[in-house]
């Protein structure tokens, strides 16, 4: 099995979120990258069919070369090989259309999205993909499982769970549930050496011209202080409420 | 920089010559691999060890020996051992970084795991032969087999070659027959290797020999219970008793009677690690200590605003910072010696690693005494922070606190530590290997000339700290000089006068990396971007020149009087002499308002 692996490089989830040059740029600094959690559940995985089944696992990425050590981690932990597109990931489409190129070419059986990135949660990549690359798709797959070409999935629904089957070539938005917490993979000493030597490939974009543009970022209003008010004072309750709440 | 003989310093050099700031190594030239070594250590802790810090203070010395298993597993135990053994083969510095970060959540893993990787494993590396390490190199590399180092005995601890443990060659001339008492045995309770000194007849030195341990075929050995100890509470710590152990001939360790230096050596390395071993303790600490402090309301304000708590902070944040920029400094410095004795052709691996750490014994031992005592000020500061909740054993700075202490201990105690490093440099200076002879005149000849008045154009950045830190040596080479003519190789005997010269010498060390560290950063990023480094190594330059003005008195007036005694004091003053004094209290508040707001220790 040919298995891809979209990994999006997003700020670990404790980051101080602030933006800089007039509200247009997220703040980089002291800021650390990690693997998104989703696309982690999704790595692990298919390292999972790697071991059990036979299969290539090859991690993609669409982004700078300043994103490339957390693709270097993905190798560490145990894909094969890797591939970087070299441009900005701006938004959803922009990405899609990128990787839908290079799974087009690609010959993947099997391509894992992480449901959605925990930096701009937009969830429409995994979906797109399946779009344009005419594939079956799963979303909030909490279970994957393949039988030569034939899969079984479940995936998160409202209040429940629903299990499908379909069949490769298969698109799946992953998430928390494919493989447990416990089951992540921290990179050993031997993966981090190896890493280096494994396949790193940088290629162009096919069309660079993104759908959007960012114009300018907003941090929710600050929270203001709380008064607390003694519950035998309905008095000042009212009275708060009325003259400086302003709602009744 | 690449390393050549002629800009890597030699041990002790340090302190004639001037170091730049791009000759040194610092955390944060880390590179990408060793940054995700970092993150990968520190995501096993994370998870296996400070998770379960609970269950380690309540003595579950079987959590210790799976933690380890699960550190072979991913490679941790096998950093620095080469590759034809099963090892990763990495450098100095990997070394370092692995034992830095494996290290923080409790000292009874940490003990476990330096045992094991340092002087359990080491002393074969460096000096076993080809098929005692094809044998058991890679077991130890893997976590398959766990090893311990019974060195100390009931009457022999700072005294290690005093042992009384006797090995007896067989009439057969195939086997020893070792008998003795061994204790504070780090691991003894699960490994299966040991590393045992012992006297063969009457040798003036003792002996190494590799013993297999299997509990279900003693051969003789048998094990004290479980030491109830003050900390490192979850690491096995057994007394061992030999009786009539057979050991091969074929195991012993080197050569008859190269015990001594085995472990000396074994312990050189020893003492960088455990350094290492001693950051990020102070790391979680004042983490936790900060984040404390800004949650704890009184007076209705988070005591992190208080300048009391704030103090606190920026002193256990700027120690922290210190001893990082020294110990990556001095670990650099080793693996460039040994990749440099192995380029020259003339070593092999083995020698080449055995050589670059014993060139730089004099950093091992002040790293050691400087960072077990930041580390133990940091714990005990973390507690104050906490105040009587710290008290409680729910916090993790109480048990940080206990397990500190065995750092002040063992590789050594910090006043052995102290003494050899001034032994060690005085020894140096005889070989002709460090010259302190030439600059140690040069200064009495400065001292009896008329000093200059002018005042020097202090106006770059660190200019005058870097002009400080040149006469701190002079101070040292000045007070060491005198009290070597007057007492020669007697100084010896002098301990109180050993211990402040070592003093200065430690704080020259510390404070010179600091700066240089410093300095590396502000070419990188611009000053303003890092105001708060800049001000970790102006305050610890600060009280460096106290801790230095105090010992240099001690020294002085312990050995020299009249005219000599009122000179060398008059040079003292000119020495520790600071233009522009900064505002310490102003540094501590840049330093605490950066880590209080950031919630962590960020640098």
């Amino acid at each position: 099995m040919n298995i891809l692996v979209c990994i999006s490089h997003v700020p670990d989830t404790t980051s101080k979120i602030n933006f800089v040059d007039n509200d247009t740029k997220f703040d980089l600094s002291g800021v650390q990258f990690v693997i998104n959690p989703n696309d982690e559940f999704g790595l692990t995985r298919a390292m999972w069919f790697k071991e059990k089944q036979g299969a290539k696992v090859t991690v993609i990425n669409v982004g700078g070369a300043e994103t490339e050590p957390t693709l270097r981690k993905a190798l560490a932990i145990g894909a094969d090989e890797a591939i970087r597109i070299n441009t900005v990931a701006s938004d959803s489409f922009t990405v899609a259309k990128q990787l839908a190129h290079v799974i087009q070419n690609g010959g993947y059986d099997l391509v894992i999205a992480g449901r959605e990135s925990i930096d701009y949660n937009g969830g429409m990549v995994p979906g797109m993909i399946a779009g344009l690359i005419d594939a079956n798709f799963v979303n909030n797959c909490i279970n994957l499982d393949v039988d030569g070409t034939s899969a079984t999935a479940s995936r998160e629904i409202d209040g429940g769970k629903e299990t499908v089957s379909t069949s490769l070539p298969l698109v799946i938005g992953g998430q928390k549930g494919l493989v447990e917490e416990s089951d992540l993979r921290i990179p050993n000493m031997r993966g981090i050496m190896m890493a280096r030597k494994k396949p790193l490939n940088v290629m162009e974009p096919i069309d660079n011209a993104a759908e959007t543009t960012s114009v300018k970022f907003e941090k929710p209003a600050v929270k203001e202080a709380v008064t607390m008010v003694s519950v035998d004072n309905l008095d000042e309750l009212v009275s708060l409420l009325h003259n400086e709440a302003k709602v009744i | 920089m690449e390393a050549t003989e002629k800009n890597l310093l030699r041990g002790g050099q340090f302190l004639v010559k001037e170091t730049k700031c791009e000759d040194v190594f610092t955390p944060e030239d880390f590179n990408e691999d060793q940054q995700m070594m970092k993150e990968a250590v520190t995501e096993f802790v994370d998870r296996e060890v400070w998770a379960k810090k609970a269950q380690f203070e309540k003595k579950d010395y079987a959590l210790t020996e799976s933690c380890m298993r699960k550190a072979g597993e991913l490679g941790f135990l096998s950093i620095s051992v080469p590759e034809e053994y099963g090892g990763m083969g990495m450098g100095f510095v990997d070394t370092a970084l692995v034992c830095d970060y494996i290290s923080g959540a409790t000292g009874s893993f940490s003990t476990a795991f330096g045992a094991h990787t340092g002087i359990g494993t080491m002393p074969i590396t460096l000096y076993g032969n080809e098929e005692q390490k094809q044998k058991y190199v890679p077991k130890l590399a893997s976590g398959e087999w766990f090893g311990s180092y019974c060195l100390t005995e009931p009457s022999a601890g700072s005294d290690a070659n005093s042992g009384k443990t006797k090995a007896i060659l067989s009439a057969d001339g195939k086997t020893y027959s070792i008998t003795g008492q061994k204790m504070w045995i780090s691991n003894a309770g699960f490994c299966s290797l040991m590393i045992v000194f012992a006297r063969i007849e009457d040798d003036k030195n003792i002996t190494g020999f590799i013993v297999e341990y299997d509990p279900k075929s003693p051969n003789g050995i048998t094990m004290g219970e479980e030491e109830h100890k003050l900390g490192i509470r979850a690491s096995s710590t057994r007394q061992v008793f030999f009786n009539e152990t057979v050991v091969p001939v074929e195991n012993m360790l080197s050569t008859r009677g190269n015990g001594f230096k085995i472990a000396m050596n074994a312990l050189n390395v020893g003492r960088i690690k455990l350094a290492a071993a001693c950051l990020d303790a102070q790391r979680r600490v004042i983490t936790e200590s900060i984040k404390y402090a800004n949650e704890r309301i009184q007076f209705k304000t988070p005591i992190s605003s208080f300048g009391a708590i704030r103090q606190k902070i920026a002193e256990m944040a700027t120690n922290c910072w210190v001893g990082e920029a020294a110990t990556y400094r001095a670990s650099k410095n080793i693996e460039d010696r040994i990749t440099l004795r192995q380029n020259n052709g003339k070593d092999t691996h083995q020698e080449a690693e055995l050589k670059g750490v014993e060139e730089y014994a004099i950093e091992c031992s002040i790293l050691k005494v400087a960072v077990s005592e930041y580390v133990q000020n940091c714990t005990d500061e973390g507690i104050q922070i906490f105040g009587g909740m710290g008290f409680s054993e729910e916090t993790p700075v109480e048990s940080a606190w206990r397990d500190a202490r065995i750092a002040r201990i063992y590789e050594g105690t910090n006043e052995i530590n102290r003494m050899l490093s001034i032994g060690m440099l005085i020894k140096k200076a005889m070989k002709g290997h460090v010259d302190l002879l030439g600059p140690a005149t040069a200064v009495a000849n400065e001292l009896t000339g008329i000093p200059s008045f002018d005042i020097p154009d202090f106006s770059e950045l660190f200019s005058e700290e870097k002009s400080i830190i040149k006469n701190l040596k002079k101070l040292f080479l000045m007070v060491a000089g005198a009290a070597l003519q007057k007492y020669g190789e007697k100084i010896e005997k002098h301990q109180q006068l050993m211990l402040a010269s070592s003093d200065i010498l430690i704080q020259i060390y510390m404070a010179e990396s600091a700066i240089l560290r410093a300095e590396k950063i502000v070419k990188k990023e611009g000053e303003d971007k890092v105001k708060e480094q800049v001000a970790m190594a102006k305050l610890n330059l600060f009280h460096a020149i106290d801790v230095i003005e105090t010992a240099g008195k001690h020294s002085i007036i312990s050995f020299s009087e009249g005219d000599e005694q009122r000179m060398m004091l008059m040079g003292l003053k000119r020495y520790i002499k600071y233009v522009n004094m900064p505002n310490i209290i102003e540094l501590r508040n840049i330093i605490s308002d950066k880590v209080t707001k950031e919630n962590k220790y960020c640098f």
